[in-house]
């Protein structure tokens, strides 16, 4: 666009312009650039941790000690009249990677943050966009900002000192560390992420949707229940999947407050051992290309495939929302 | 822009400087590098402050990361001294060998005894290790089976990454594995606040003392008599599970390197160590390294481990 600016004060437009325009194209290139290289550093990492994980299905030390079946088929682990069908125990005398136990954890980790963290951001963003009033709404959305910057480490020392002696206090558990714990404090983790987008979803709905519904008689309970919430599904939904990405990943909170115990059980008060935290925990002291360091990668190549096809689904699942809503609408 | 593409390559000048400025630094290589067990980073450290402040001039470097990475770092030849606190396996010291091109020097330099602590409100004072073993292995679930009350025993361990796992896993399950219900905690530390908030809860790691928790009396069998861990039952060898804790080398030291190995190996240098909480070696082995008469027989029988 920049060559087609007529210069005014003299004659010479060829030579005004081509300064000009060089100027534009490497301002372009350049922010071109930019954008490249941040995919590229994303398919590099991928790259990297593939090419440690890889090698665990070729390598013939890997193959004898570890390969498919093992990590995740049953085993004949344990004692016939106490059999063990998934264990977790890569530093032994027959070193045992089963997975499940690990996938378990995770997934039962997250259930319980998104059950706990997701209905409280949501009804927070719903009143601060809907209820509240301009000085309420002016404390409230800051201040939920603010703990986003709440250090994990923080987080995870509370869940371990404090919460985890409330809760066996409140439920009589068994286990003191136990996925609620973990779960509750991860919940406390995602909380500001689902409000800041909710919240933002909430008031891109344009105000003329509101005043229509108030103008028809509706009450602002329902208005928002009914008109506003359902307006900003898209939006509410991109938090959502956020917040289980961050959940899923999150590590300190997990190591510290969960128990890191590798049971394979749906039971929800007992100790659970995640992904992420078993690689913070064990990669300090692996022998470097060993079995047990590529399973490590495996599961650090696992995560990342994990949450990269989570938020494509969950970018294809708003693609196709907004085409409902807007297509109705 | 102009202003901006100036301030970059002042930057960028001044990163680039920086780079060559430190590296140089290390190149130097007049340094002590000690790297390894978390279980002994706090007692190296306290060697290395202890020597600088009486010889100025060589600055000693100590760091933690795990017993394994130690010995990584010793075999990569990227530190002095490997801290460990277990020994090391037959194929790491032929790595360095190999690596290095000179042979592993082992040297004792402390002992620490590995305690099992229960909750002081847990009736239960003193197990065999059988019964240690049948505890972590999962066999014995309930305290009643020990001697306590009716109640589920909670284990608490340490994560397959510290050396403390690795020594308890050998000598007291005698390389059985742990039961998948056992908790994993980062430290001795983690562990006995767990055990402490835990009226069911046992746990092993370093003797150390906190509130809230007792330490077991150990018996060997159930014919000798339960031993508590206290110092004289560590260094005299009658507390079952006692162990060293090692430094090791890449070939004989040398010049500071050697001075500081030496020091740590006399009385002076032993004080340190009951400071930080762990053991000083009996006198026989001091004297051992030292060159003069020793005990041998004493000395070697606990370097197996359980006695």
């Amino acid at each position: 666009m920049g060559d087609l600016a007529i210069s005014v004060s003299s004659g010479t437009l060829q030579r005004a312009r081509a300064p000009r325009r060089w100027r534009e194209w490497a301002i372009t290139k350049l922010i071109q650039l930019n954008a490249w290289l941040a995919l590229a550093f994303i398919a590099l990492i991928l790259v990297f941790v593939a090419r440690e994980a890889v090698p665990l299905f070729y390598e013939p030390a890997s193959q004898a000690e570890v390969g498919w079946s093992r990590l995740f088929l049953p085993q004949h682990y344990g004692t016939p009249d106490a059999p063990l069908p998934y264990v977790w125990q890569p530093v032994s005398t027959e070193p045992k990677y089963s997975l499940m136990p690990l996938f378990l954890g995770t997934l039962k980790i997250t259930t319980i943050a998104m059950l706990f963290a997701a209905p409280l951001a949501l009804a927070a963003a719903v009143y601060t966009a809907e209820f509240a009033p301009g000085w309420v709404r002016e404390t409230v959305k800051p201040a939920v900002e603010l703990l986003a910057g709440f250090p994990s480490v923080v987080l995870g020392f509370f869940a371990l000192i404090v919460l985890a002696s409330w809760l066996q206090r409140a439920f009589d558990f068994d286990y003191r560390l136990n996925a609620v714990n973990a779960g509750i404090a991860l919940g406390l983790a995602v909380i500001p992420i689902i409000y800041t987008v909710c919240e933002d979803a909430l008031g891109a709905v344009p105000r003329g949707l509101r005043e229509a519904s108030w103008a028809l008689g509706a009450t602002r309970a329902e208005t928002a229940w009914r008109v506003v919430l359902p307006a900003a599904l898209p939006g509410i939904f991109a938090g959502c999947v956020l917040g289980f990405g961050r959940a899923i990943g999150e590590t300190m909170i997990v190591l510290m407050a969960s128990g890191n115990a590798a049971i394979t059980s749906w039971s929800f008060t007992e100790s659970v051992r995640t992904l992420s935290a078993t690689i913070a925990a064990e990669l300090a002291e692996v022998v470097f290309g060993s079995p047990h360091y590529r399973v490590l990668f495996l599961l650090g190549l696992l995560l990342f495939i994990f949450t990269l096809l989570l938020n494509s689904a969950g970018e294809w699942m708003i693609a196709r929302l907004r085409r409902h809503l807007t297509g109705r609408a | 822009m102009k202003k901006m593409a100036r301030g970059l390559l002042l930057l960028a000048a001044g990163a680039a400087l920086l780079a060559g400025v430190s590296r140089q630094g290390l190149a130097q290589g007049r340094n002590i590098t000690v790297k390894g067990s978390d279980t002994m980073v706090i007692l190296g450290q306290r060697w290395a402050e202890v020597y600088m402040s009486r010889n100025p001039g060589v600055p000693i470097q100590v760091t933690g990361g795990g017993s394994g990475t130690g010995i990584a770092a010793l075999i990569n030849g990227t530190c002095d001294v490997a801290e460990s606190s277990r020994p090391m396996k037959d194929s790491e010291k032929a790595e360095v060998s190999q690596k290095r091109g000179k042979p592993v020097v082992e040297i004792p330099v402390a002992l620490d005894g590995l305690a099992v602590y229960v909750n002081e409100q847990n009736p239960v004072s003193e197990l065999s290790l059988e019964q240690l073993k049948k505890i972590y292995t999962g066999v014995a679930k309930n305290w009643k089976e020990v001697g306590g009350r009716d109640e589920r025993i909670i284990l608490y361990g340490r994560e397959n990454s510290s050396g403390t796992y690795v020594y308890f896993k050998e000598h007291v399950l005698e390389n059985a594995d742990y039961y998948p219900t056992t908790q994993t905690l980062p430290g001795t530390a983690a562990v006995i606040n767990a055990v402490a908030r835990d009226t069911r809860g046992i746990g092993y790691g370093g003797i150390a003392y906190g509130k809230g928790i007792k330490h077991l009396r150990v018996r060997k069998d159930a014919n000798s008599p339960a031993i508590e861990p206290s110092m004289d039952n560590v260094m005299s060898g009658a507390y079952p599970i006692s162990r060293y804790l090692y430094w090791y080398l890449a070939g004989q030291p040398a010049g500071d390197l050697k001075k500081l190995v030496d020091w740590v190996m006399t009385k002076d240098g032993q004080s340190v160590v009951e400071n930080v909480g762990y053991y000083p070696l009996p006198e026989d082995v001091l004297t051992r390294y030292a060159g003069g008469p020793a005990k041998q027989a004493k000395a070697k029988s606990r370097k197996s481990g359980v006695k």
